[in-house]
């Protein structure tokens, strides 16, 4: 059953309209991926599903399981992005945006933020509650970090640390919202390819072993080919193409639209 | 039982420095308590007050990154509420001449703790009211939208005869004279908001002080966030203002102009936007130090006449001096670090380190 739906999603600036008809359907545990040339709307559908903007029209439905295993399809548009992650979409940035100044743990716990059962009184006269609260939430992003690697640099300020592990970082923080979906913009931007491949096996893992389903932004087409059940291309704000790798790869369309037209050929 | 008694004792073991400082304080306060005259006790007082008062101004202006300048209107609502509630109901026709006060109110005499409490919610309940709409406002909006607010608190104080007794202000309010009471409550603000910030919520207050549009994404709702930080920022300061009026024993609409909010402004750029421990030492530098340098204000001073000796030149040293440690510590005395055991041992070991190093490199340049 599909996890993620979009119905003719138009998202329209003034008079550019970046997002035009947009229909996708991410199956639940599927690895799909949006690719495209530069402009191509690829951040702006992802900020629509994640609330940064309200789409211009259309719906877009998200069915998360709840804790008693049911799904439920919700429409989404318009709400507001905290309330987003709290159903369960999580997601990265293409221009890392980290908690800069802060450490790698606290960046982590941060996404914790939304599952603290304890209220700020709690907090302040430090009541077994919170203290208990503060504790699992401690255990929980210390476990993420180790998986991803980076519990060595857990006193580490963000901002200290190289660019790929910024990026695994911010992948770190995403995990701890407990996420059903994960979107990932551009998580191999900048990587050489030796990187690009561990990212690829880690992507693949993190998949299995938090039971996500991904959507991913991503121009290495090795990575994208590889790992993705479907793809969709956007190409000036309208879905050109979509498919499993195979068909996408042969698509006349897509071609057109990475290469530019033969002009020989269209006389 | 035994359970308890084992945390407890590991958290001994393991805080045992800052249990040993926190007794020290104490110690410090009862001596000073006792033999301190009082113009130091008036100082030391209005230091402790100043700490409450600027360091909730940080828990929103620090810690959340919002700009707000509202300091002076929620210390007015502490204050009058404390002085209201606790001037003896027998001074009251003396004190309300001009008009006599609202009859409603004009029996209730609560006592102090109470009046201050209520003063602290009073104040709380206004920074809802005005925060809903003014927290959807971003940088310099914001900052003005508060700064409004305690003019229109000043102006309002002003103009309600019969509760405030309007401009000609209300006297006889019971005063505090033990330093207990302000190094107190300044020591369970200061340890709440330790808490506060040490906690979930307070490193969502640090997350929307960084990034909004990542703290939104990682699930931190904005105006909650700064909602929580605006109100318990509000309360303390209710506290602070009412605690300034049983120091001083009289309030006015004059004193809670809006410059009245520089001076915790001007304390949190001091001790670094974003540290307790950095709000602390500014909140007791600014206050002994204006009164220290008050030898500039008078004339003759070093025995020679010299003109410029006269009253204004303390604050113009004064300010001489802010801006020497604005040049040299952008960040503020502290940054947003934390004057904790980790913090000084680093320190010690850095400055330590540096002239070890020079030692070296001298004895190495000795010895080609």
């Amino acid at each position: 059953m599909s996890l993620l739906r979009t119905e003719n999603v138009i998202m329209q600036f003034g008079g550019v309209i970046a997002v035009n008809d947009l229909n996708i359907d991410i199956k639940k545990g599927e690895l799909a991926a949006l690719i495209g040339p530069n402009g191509a709307g690829k951040t702006t559908a992802f900020n629509v599903i994640t609330g940064v903007y309200t789409p211009t029209s259309g719906k877009v439905l998200f069915s998360p399981t709840d804790s008693a295993g049911v799904a439920s399809e919700i429409d989404i548009s318009g709400k507001r992005p905290d309330k987003i992650t709290g159903l369960g979409i999580a997601r990265t940035f293409q221009n890392i945006r980290l908690f800069s100044d802060l450490s790698v743990l606290e960046n982590v716990l941060i996404a914790t933020h939304l599952n603290i059962n304890y209220s700020f009184l709690s907090a302040m006269l430090r009541m077994p509650k919170a203290r208990k609260g503060e504790r699992e939430a401690k255990e929980k992003c210390e476990f993420l970090l180790e998986r991803m690697g980076l519990i060595d640099l857990k006193n580490e300020k963000a901002s200290s640390l190289p660019y790929g592990q910024q990026r695994h970082l911010e992948i770190a923080r995403a995990l701890a919202t407990n996420p059903q979906l994960l979107l990932l913009d551009e998580p191999a931007a900048g990587m050489n390819p030796q990187e690009t491949d561990e990212l690829t096996d880690l992507i693949f893992k993190l998949k299995t072993d938090f039971d996500l389903t991904i959507f991913m932004i991503e121009h290495h087409m090795d990575l994208v080919m590889e790992i993705s059940d479907h793809i969709y291309v956007l190409d000036f704000g309208c879905t050109i193409a979509k498919g499993n790798p195979n068909e996408i790869q042969n698509d006349p369309k897509v071609i057109e639209a990475y290469l530019g037209v033969d002009e020989d050929v269209e006389d | 039982m035994k359970n308890t008694q084992n945390s407890l004792g590991a958290y001994l073991k393991k805080h045992w420095k800052t249990v040993v400082f926190l007794v020290l304080v104490l110690i410090g306060i009862g001596i000073a308590d006792q033999f301190v005259n009082s113009f130091m006790r008036r100082l030391l007082n209005l230091s402790a007050i100043y700490t409450i008062v600027a360091l909730s101004m940080n828990l929103v202006n620090g810690f959340t990154g919002q700009f707000s300048l509202g300091q002076a209107g929620f210390m007015a609502i502490g204050a009058y509420t404390v002085a209201i509630f606790t001037v003896p109901v027998g001074l009251r026709s003396t004190i309300f001449y001009l008009a006599p006060m609202a009859p409603l109110l004009a029996n209730i005499q609560l006592p102090f703790v109470v009046a201050l409490i209520l003063g602290g919610f009073l104040s709380a309940g206004v920074a809802f009211l005005i925060g809903s709409p003014c927290l959807r406002l971003r940088g310099d909006y914001l900052a003005i939208a508060t700064l409004g607010f305690s003019e229109i608190i000043r102006i309002i104080f002003t103009n309600t005869q019969t509760i405030t007794n309007g401009a000609l202000g209300i006297k006889s309010i019971p005063t505090i004279n033990s330093l207990w009471w302000t190094f107190g409550i300044a020591l369970i603000v200061i340890i709440a908001c330790f808490l506060l910030i040490n906690s979930s919520y307070g490193r969502a207050f640090k997350s929307v002080r960084e990034d909004e549009i990542a703290a939104e994404a990682m699930g931190v709702s904005l105006f909650k966030t700064k909602m929580t930080a605006f109100l318990i920022s509000a309360f303390f300061t209710g506290i602070g203002g009412g605690l300034y009026a049983a120091l001083l024993g009289t309030v006015d609409p004059k004193q809670f102009y809006f410059t009245l909010t520089y001076n915790f402004l001007l304390i949190i750029v001091l001790g670094g936007m974003g540290s307790i421990s950095g709000t602390i030492i500014a909140s007791f530098v600014v206050t002994l130090g204006q009164e220290a340098l008050r030898f500039l204000d008078e004339p003759m001073a070093f025995g020679l006449d010299l003109p410029i000796f006269r009253p204004g030149l303390r604050m113009v040293v004064f300010s001489f001096l802010l801006m020497v440690v604005v040049l040299f510590y952008r960040k503020g005395l502290m940054g947003t670090n934390e004057l904790t055991w980790n913090f000084i041992i680093n320190k010690y070991r850095s400055i330590k380190s540096r002239f070890t190093k020079k030692a070296a490199s001298a004895q190495g340049g000795d010895s080609k």
